[in-house]
């Protein structure tokens, strides 16, 4: 056991190495004369196979964790360790090279590419991973299958509705076959009941395997996930099981 | 590769902003083509008509007076003198007169006194017959030599011509030769196949003049023909002792006063040219920085799927060199199409000139990557957040 510690993480990834780590992390922002701490000294764990709910009211740093997490941000102080490596020393480039094989975004509002096919946009993570042509369709193709939209594989985003298109944004996530699914709000801008069919379908990938962490102010949508994490003013306020949670 | 595909399907995906961007390139591209091929045309021909004129030629015109006086047989002696220097010689007689033939009257001919040598120094070859000669200068004979005009119109041929018979101002003289056709294009009354030349000797002999005013002398090296009027300044100075008396020109100073007027104008031209470039490049460069603006977005969602920042750049760098080189292409075509058409319209031949092209699609296809690329460099350095976030 003393040997994990001094072992090179890449090789060796023992299963108690958690996926996440967040150590004191800190995001501040200065508005004139003013700081806002969106994150207030987060530290987190989060392990493979994970289902993590992270609830809080608007304001209260959700997105900007997700946004740290996600590699999309940096923070202003802490560390952050993804798989084992520490985020704070990575140039542009390799961050790029973390969202791109290791985490899927699902965003409340898609951000699908407008002029690009359905295929076309559950393909990009592929190709900015370097995958030939024939391959990358037939997986991306894939994908689609699994979330019931291969018939829609040639129309474009707009063409679709809203929970549709979230489904494409699930199947543009698990393309590149992320170690990590993030979703911001994914049932946002849904109805509930189309939200349930998204979840379900979360819930599912969850099932399959992947660690999942979802944004959600929605305590109903969180109890589904397997743990809850409420942050309140930009730190960890409750860290526990769904059940815990429902029970509050 | 796939980023060529990207940035092609990029374009066709939005074809508005691509063609406004293509719009300012062809502009910029036509008009430079279109500018620089007609003024170069047109300053060609210029040049053209003006080195019909003969460039080696020096004009030479005295007043003889009562005591001082040059006459043929001086300047023949003074070219003897510098062979080095000059090559031909003739004294040019206007005759004012009528040319008959039976009871036709020819009005547009023109008709001159000139030596034997005038057939060279014109640069003209006989059609028929032969030219005229020493021996017609000496003997003071009544022959003419024609141009082919004037042949073809009084005689029906230039070989019908030779022998015949004609009168100027009621003298008679005997063709002995026709010069060959000048003007491919026209053949007309008064045009440069209409004349007579008769031996300058028998000129003046008609017209009374004692002496001879005009000359002709060519150079035998055109570079020299500044060297040559000052050496027929100093022989005129030595007789006349009064520049007032002569005036000696030459017809390469007026080709150097041309060449002068075209390089100002090109120098002109380069400017316009510039500014026009100018104006399409900063019509180029706000469609472009209007446009990654507007794709910051995109760039976000890109980024955020792990798209490198080099990819990205190079995306936007290829759509900004497709869109330009396509822009320029059809700027060439435009510009090369108006040119001819406009060339014949105003009936000068003008063809788009290499450096034109060259230049215009150069610096706007430039134009279009350099601010393709500076726009999409600042965008793809975005935090991916802050790039997601823009809208
Ligand atoms: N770019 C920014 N500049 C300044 N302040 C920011 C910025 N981004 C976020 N904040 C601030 O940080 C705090 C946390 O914002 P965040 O978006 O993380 O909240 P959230 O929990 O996701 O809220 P919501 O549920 O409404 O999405 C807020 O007070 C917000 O105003
Ligand atoms: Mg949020």
């Amino acid at each position: 056991m003393a040997d994990i510690s001094i072992a090179p993480q890449d090789d060796i990834r023992a299963k108690d190495t958690p996926l996440i780590r967040l150590k004191e992390i800190y995001k501040i922002y200065q508005m004139g004369d003013e700081t806002v701490h969106a994150t207030d000294g987060i530290s987190l764990d989060i392990y493979r196979g994970e289902f993590v709910a992270i609830v809080g009211k608007s304001g209260s740093g959700k997105s900007t964790l997700m946004n740290i997490i996600g590699a999309l941000d940096v923070p202003t102080k802490g560390n952050y360790y993804i798989d084992g490596h520490d985020t704070s020393s990575m140039t542009d480039n390799e961050l790029a090279d973390i969202r791109n094989r290791r985490i899927g975004f699902i965003f409340q509002q898609y951000n699908l590419l407008p002029k690009l096919s359905i295929l076309e946009n559950v393909e990009l993570p592929l190709l900015y991973q370097g995958v030939k042509e024939p391959e990358r369709k037939i997986r991306a193709m894939e994908e689609l299958e699994k979330v019931g939209l291969k018939e829609k594989a040639k129309m474009r985003p707009i063409q679709l509705s809203g929970g549709q298109q979230q489904r494409v944004s699930i199947a543009r996530a698990l393309a590149s076959r992320p170690s990590l699914i993030l979703a911001d709000e994914p049932t946002g801008a849904l109805d509930s009941k189309t939200s349930r069919e998204v979840l379900d379908i979360i819930k599912k990938l969850n099932d399959e395997g992947n660690t999942i962490v979802m944004i959600t102010h929605d305590p109903t949508i969180a109890v589904r996930a397997r743990r809850v994490v409420r942050i309140i003013d930009g730190k960890v306020d409750f860290d526990g099981s769904a059940e815990e949670y429902g029970k509050l | 590769m796939e980023s060529f595909k990207m940035a092609l399907r990029s374009i066709a995906g939005n074809k508005m902003r691509s063609f406004l961007t293509m719009l300012g390139i062809i502009i910029g591209v036509a008009s430079v083509i279109m500018l620089v091929s007609i003024v170069s045309g047109y300053m060609n021909s210029m040049m053209e008509s003006f080195s019909d004129m003969g460039v080696d030629q020096i004009n030479v015109s005295v007043t003889n007076t009562a005591s001082r006086t040059v006459d043929t047989d001086d300047f023949y002696e003074f070219l003897d003198e510098n062979p080095e220097t000059f090559a031909y010689l003739t004294p040019t007689a206007t005759v004012n007169g009528r040319l008959k033939y039976g009871n036709d009257t020819m009005s547009g001919t023109s008709i001159g006194g000139y030596s034997e040598d005038y057939l060279t120094i014109k640069g003209y070859e006989m059609e028929a017959g032969r030219n005229l000669s020493y021996s017609d200068m000496a003997g003071e004979k009544r022959v003419a030599v024609m141009g082919y005009y004037t042949a073809w119109y009084m005689f029906g041929s230039a070989e019908e011509a030779i022998g015949e018979k004609i009168r100027i101002n009621g003298n008679v003289f005997y063709v002995v030769g026709v010069v060959k056709r000048q003007d491919e294009d026209s053949l007309e009354e008064g045009g440069m196949d209409d004349f007579v030349w008769i031996p300058y000797s028998t000129a003046g002999k008609i017209a009374r003049t004692g002496f001879m005013s005009s000359y002709i002398i060519t150079v035998r090296d055109v570079n020299d023909a500044d060297a040559g009027v000052t050496k027929i300044e100093d022989y005129l100075y030595s007789v006349f002792k009064d520049d007032d008396l002569y005036s000696v020109y030459a017809n390469s100073e007026m080709l150097d006063q041309m060449n002068e007027m075209i390089g100002q104008l090109s120098m002109m031209l380069g400017g316009i040219a510039g500014i026009s470039l100018l104006v399409a490049g900063v019509g180029v460069m706000n469609i472009m920085l209007v446009s990654v603006t507007e794709r910051t977005r995109e760039i976000g969602i890109r980024k955020a799927l792990g798209a490198r920042r080099g990819v990205i750049m190079t995306q936007f760098v290829i759509e900004a060199a497709v869109t330009s080189t396509m822009g320029g292409i059809l700027g060439i075509i435009m510009g090369s199409v108006m040119t001819v058409l406009i060339g014949t319209a105003i009936g000068i031949t003008c063809t788009p000139t290499f450096g034109a092209v060259l230049l215009s699609f150069g610096v706007s296809v430039g134009i279009g990557l350099i601010f393709g690329y500076m726009p999409a460099n600042r965008a793809a350095r975005l935090n991916p957040i802050d790039a997601l976030r823009s809208e």
